[in-house]
């Protein structure tokens, strides 16, 4: 394919998704451009020693990869899916044995002046091969099997992200639940999935003997009404012993599972502690610039929050709330109204997609945007625990950018075809 | 797989979707726009409200000359989250300290707070200071503090100047101008003109960031205000005076008060033994009051001339023999024979000198006698039905010369003094008491008692002929021209002018011829009156009360030498000296000057 040839088809790209990702980058751009605030310096763009150069930077090279995923053949993508695969596995391994330890966490490597985030990768590359391995045709065992094969390439991942002590991404590996869903995972997966949610924050929240009445009641309920049903009954039953097991369960995992500074997350946002100076104290600044925003925000270079560093990570994972301080309602507003349109538009083309490939990849991609957006968004505005996983395209980060436009424009290359 | 079966759960999707971010724009709608406390948090973070403190203001004497002004103080400070490594042998060097302090104070501030600056080394000399500057960027973290101290140029009149201290809890719940750590003017002048002194605060509103650290002002310093320094003080003092006053009591225990009668306005106020008020200044404050607070034996901070009371001596007989003129119980032509003494029962007031003897001989021999008589025969007069109705009139005329009760001035705290009751006598002698029972008063000794300040206002009434202005201390506020008229109040002693003539002139011949010789000053006239307080538990104290010159009285001036015997041995020469040096800006008897300055009395 030559460049004449990229420019020939390049209007069936799909023009809404790229106009969405160029209005995303820029504002992403801004905001970590005004949460640099330095009103001694006089700024150059271009430095690199400050964030918004580099991102100037990664933004460029973005595009670079754009051009690059435009002209390669899409048959590249689809036989070279598992190997990619495997080697983002083979680097995520590697990285656990020469990473340096930075915040905790054993996630980086240092490639000459920069440092990458091998699992932004393998993010897409697991996408990439859930893709293919749903839409390969399978033998007997397999097509019995498919969910325990999809989940071990899910799993594989998350123990390695794990390993690496980034709990952020390995929750988000979970968003593949919604591609499983779409292609027929049983309802009943998910009924339990929220029971183990609910059973799990109701008994951190009150304690284990609340947590079996409630379960009892509702048990008691079901029995009365379908009292007829002997299977179901007796199926109910199981329930309710599995989950008073898994009640008794829930403090010893929740001890052994999560960090120290995990937990005290999870306890505020539970309301179980309140620590505004120690532990609190990220979550209550990202809540002091979000809400001191007000309606209309306090216009570009004069928020306070942002500008004087109250605000923790406020580039990265919490560049939400510059945005949320400076634009206010409105800025929230468009911001997720962007994002939304993004990912119910990848949703709606990929239904549309005859080449089941890309159909399953745009499921993996959408889950995969939906999860960092609501994470992201609900850790700043105190409805989730904070976990440090950044806004796509928004949030600074050389591999998070180039990785994120990489899993949308093979989407949109592909899509094309 | 069937993939037209499960198409429609793309709409469950995409509406689990939607119903999530529905519930994150409406948390979002209620932290930005229900929840109106974010904005209030935010600006607590990110604003601070520094206080600018206004300069102190000045006090001067009535020539202009600085009593008290404001020196810079540097203290060293350090946040311990910017420090580096650093010499510590250098910074050691630099302000003479052993490392062990240092580490020592460096741990402190870390126990205190990493992020905020803590107090390193107090009151960095002005030398240490430029020293330090130069050097202080080889410091990363410490930095240096500006504060004003208190200095006193001079060190005299420590006592009326006061001190400042920091505020404690009582005046910061009286006062909301004060915030802990503030100073204010504890007792003296500090103390009584403290609204003028303090000035108005500024304020300065800035920025901080996250590490507390100043990033600029807010909204360009729009809400800024500017300090406003405090008023500076004129005092009636004259430091020349002052000076030579408490070099002239030296070594001795007493006071001098000297007063310009025609205003009221104290020239000088010494009370000795005295401190440098230069000790009470700063960190050293609380350790040099403690000290002086221990010296039980000299009472350095004890004010003797508004707090001591002593029995007022002869010089009272003055008081005594205006009161039975105005009450035409003499004139200036009676004679009371004086055969040596007064007796009173079997009991009797010795008296110096002997025979017959009118008012302005009795004032200038000091006759006991004489004014033993005139106390009895205003007090036991029949005119008032009783004794105790003729001890109520003389009582009033004494309260009215301002025996008694307190001035109330400008004045650091000053004692009443003792004039009894009426209630207090018919108690002591249940009922049964004539003039002769309390005749002692009538030539100041017995139940009277007085301060020094009170006896110089009875010769400022004296000098006047009639009036006094409350003595008080400070003369202007704000300006030179801006005179205070608070005390400018003239009170009438309720004593007619033409009966001074003979007590004044008593005083000259006393002066000239008599009990006061040492008094006089060449091409001066001065008139005075000697007096000798006694004294049970020693020695008794010398007193001397005057003023020149006698036809346009500009000074008037008491003075009390504890222990100096009676007083024409010490306390007139003093009191002689006084007058000399204000009038002509010179003494001419250096010998008795120097005498005077040597001798010591305990």
């Amino acid at each position: 394919m030559t460049l004449t040839a990229v420019k020939n088809s390049s209007k069936s790209y799909d023009i809404q998704l790229i106009v969405y990702y160029i209005l995303l980058v820029t504002i992403g751009w801004f905001a970590i451009y005004a949460s640099a605030y330095d009103k001694d310096a006089a700024f150059d763009v271009f430095t690199l020693h400050k964030p918004f150069g580099r991102q100037l930077i990664w933004i460029g090279v973005s595009l670079l990869e754009i051009l690059i995923l435009l002209l390669i053949d899409n048959k590249l993508i689809y036989s070279y899916a598992h190997y990619f695969y495997g080697f983002c596995l083979l680097i995520m391994v590697i990285v656990l044995f020469v990473a340096p330890e930075i915040s905790g966490a054993r996630a980086w490597i240092r490639i000459g002046a920069f440092s990458m985030q091998p699992v932004e990768f393998m993010k897409l590359a697991t996408a990439l091969s859930l893709a293919k391995f749903f839409s390969d045709s399978k033998t007997e065992r397999q097509r019995q099997n498919i969910w325990l094969y999809a989940s071990l390439l899910i799993g594989v991942a998350i123990i390695l992200t794990f390993l690496q002590h980034d709990t952020g991404s390995a929750l988000v590996f979970l968003s593949f639940i919604i591609l499983f869903y779409r292609e027929g995972l049983s309802t009943n997966f998910l009924i339990i999935g929220i029971m183990v949610a609910f059973i799990f924050i109701f008994t951190l929240l009150f304690n284990e003997i609340y947590t079996i009445g409630a379960l009892l009641t509702v048990f008691l309920i079901f029995w009365y009404f379908q009292r007829k049903n002997k299977r179901k009954m007796l199926r109910n039953l199981y329930i309710l012993i599995a989950s008073v097991i898994f009640v008794f369960a829930v403090n010893i995992l929740y001890n052994n599972i999560f960090q120290v500074h995990q937990k005290q997350r999870i306890d505020s946002i539970l309301g179980k502690s309140s620590d505004p100076k120690g532990a609190d104290f990220n979550l209550n600044q990202s809540l002091i610039a979000i809400g001191s925003g007000g309606f209309m925000g306090k216009g570009f270079q004069r928020s306070t929050q942002m500008q004087l560093n109250f605000v923790p990570e406020q580039s990265t994972d919490f560049i939400f709330c510059g945005i949320a301080e400076t634009f206010g309602f409105v800025g929230c507003l468009v911001l997720v109204a962007i994002f939304m349109l993004l990912i119910i538009r990848i949703i709606v083309l990929s239904e549309k997609q005859r080449n089941p490939f890309v159909h399953y990849y745009g499921y993996a991609i959408a889950g995969l945007f939906f999860f960092h957006f609501a994470i992201n968004i609900g850790m700043t505005i105190g409805i989730l625990p904070i976990i440090g996983i950044p806004l796509p395209f928004i949030s600074y980060g050389g591999t998070s950018i180039l990785a994120f436009t990489a899993m949308l424009f093979i989407f949109i290359k592909l899509d094309n075809n | 797989m069937d993939l037209s079966g499960l198409k429609k759960r793309q709409f469950i999707i995409m509406g689990a979707m939607l119903l999530i971010v529905l519930i994150y724009v409406i948390k979002l709608f209620h932290l930005q726009i229900i929840d109106k406390s974010y904005e209030k948090s935010a600006e607590r973070n990110a604003m601070r409200y520094l206080t600018d403190h206004p300069a102190r203001g000045l006090i001067y004497d009535r020539r202009d000359s600085l009593l008290v002004y404001n020196e810079a103080s540097y203290d060293l400070m350090v946040v311990p989250k910017e420090m580096r490594t650093f010499d510590t042998a250098d910074l050691c060097r630099t302000l003479d300290i052993s490392t062990e302090d240092l580490l020592k104070q460096i741990n402190k501030a870390f126990n205190y707070s990493s992020m905020l600056p803590s107090l390193v080394y107090a009151q960095i000399s002005k030398e240490d200071y430029s020293y330090l500057q130069e050097k202080l960027f080889k410091f990363p973290g410490f930095y240096i503090q500006n504060r004003t101290l208190r200095k006193y140029p001079h060190p005299v009149a420590a006592h009326i100047l006061g001190y400042v201290g920091e505020v404690d809890n009582n005046i910061l719940e009286k006062d909301p101008y004060y915030r802990m750590g503030d100073y204010t003017g504890l007792s003296g002048i500090e103390k009584a003109y403290e609204k003028e002194l303090r000035g108005i605060k500024g304020q300065r509103v800035v920025l901080v960031d996250v590490h507390n650290r100043e990033q600029g002002s807010y909204d360009n310093g729009s809400q800024d205000r500017a300090a406003w320094a405090g008023q500076s003080l004129w005092s009636t003092l004259d430091l020349e005076l002052q000076r030579y006053g408490e070099e002239l009591m030296k070594n001795k225990r007493g006071s001098i008060v000297a007063i310009e009668p025609a205003t009221g306005e104290i020239l000088c106020i010494v009370s000795s033994p005295g401190y440098d008020p230069n000790l009470l200044v700063g960190s050293g404050r609380s350790k040099a009051f403690a000290e002086l607070m221990r010296d039980t034996v000299q009472l350095p901070l004890f004010n003797r001339a508004l707090i001591a009371i002593y029995p007022p001596g002869s010089t009272f007989k003055l008081a005594n023999g205006l009161i039975a003129e105005q009450e035409k119980i003499l004139t200036a032509s009676t004679i009371y024979n004086c055969n040596g003494g007064y007796r009173v029962g079997n009991h009797t007031i010795a008296c110096h000198h002997a025979g017959a003897t009118n008012l302005v001989a009795a004032v200038q021999y000091s006759c006991n006698s004489y004014f033993c008589r005139t106390f009895y025969n205003i007090v036991s007069n029949r005119k008032y039905g009783s004794t105790q109705e003729g001890y109520q009139v003389w009582k009033n005329y004494i309260n009215q010369m301002g025996f008694g009760v307190r001035f109330g001035t400008d004045l650091p705290y000053e004692s009443a003094g003792i004039i009894p009751s009426v209630d207090f006598f018919n108690k002591k002698y249940r009922g049964r008491w004539n003039g002769n029972t309390i005749v002692s008063m009538g030539i100041g000794q017995g139940e009277v008692s007085t301060t020094p300040l009170q006896m110089a206002n009875l010769m400022a009434i004296v000098a006047n002929k009639g009036f006094y202005i409350k003595p008080h201390i400070i003369k202007a506020i704000g300006e030179k021209e801006h005179a205070n008229t608070r005390y400018d109040e003239v009170i009438d002693s309720r004593i007619d002018k033409q009966y001074f003539d003979p007590i004044i002139r008593g005083m000259v011949m006393a002066v000239q011829a008599g009990t006061a010789r040492r008094a006089q000053i060449r091409g001066i006239s001065v008139a005075g009156k000697t007096g000798t307080a006694q004294n049970p538990h020693g020695k008794d104290h010398s007193v001397f009360s005057g003023f020149a010159p006698v036809d346009n009285p500009q000074i008037v001036v008491f003075v009390l030498v504890e222990n100096g015997s009676w007083g024409a041995t010490v306390a007139t020469p003093i009191a002689s000296l006084v007058m000399e040096y204000y009038l002509n800006r010179k003494i001419e008897r250096k010998d008795l000057e120097e005498s005077m300055m040597l001798l010591k009395l305990y």
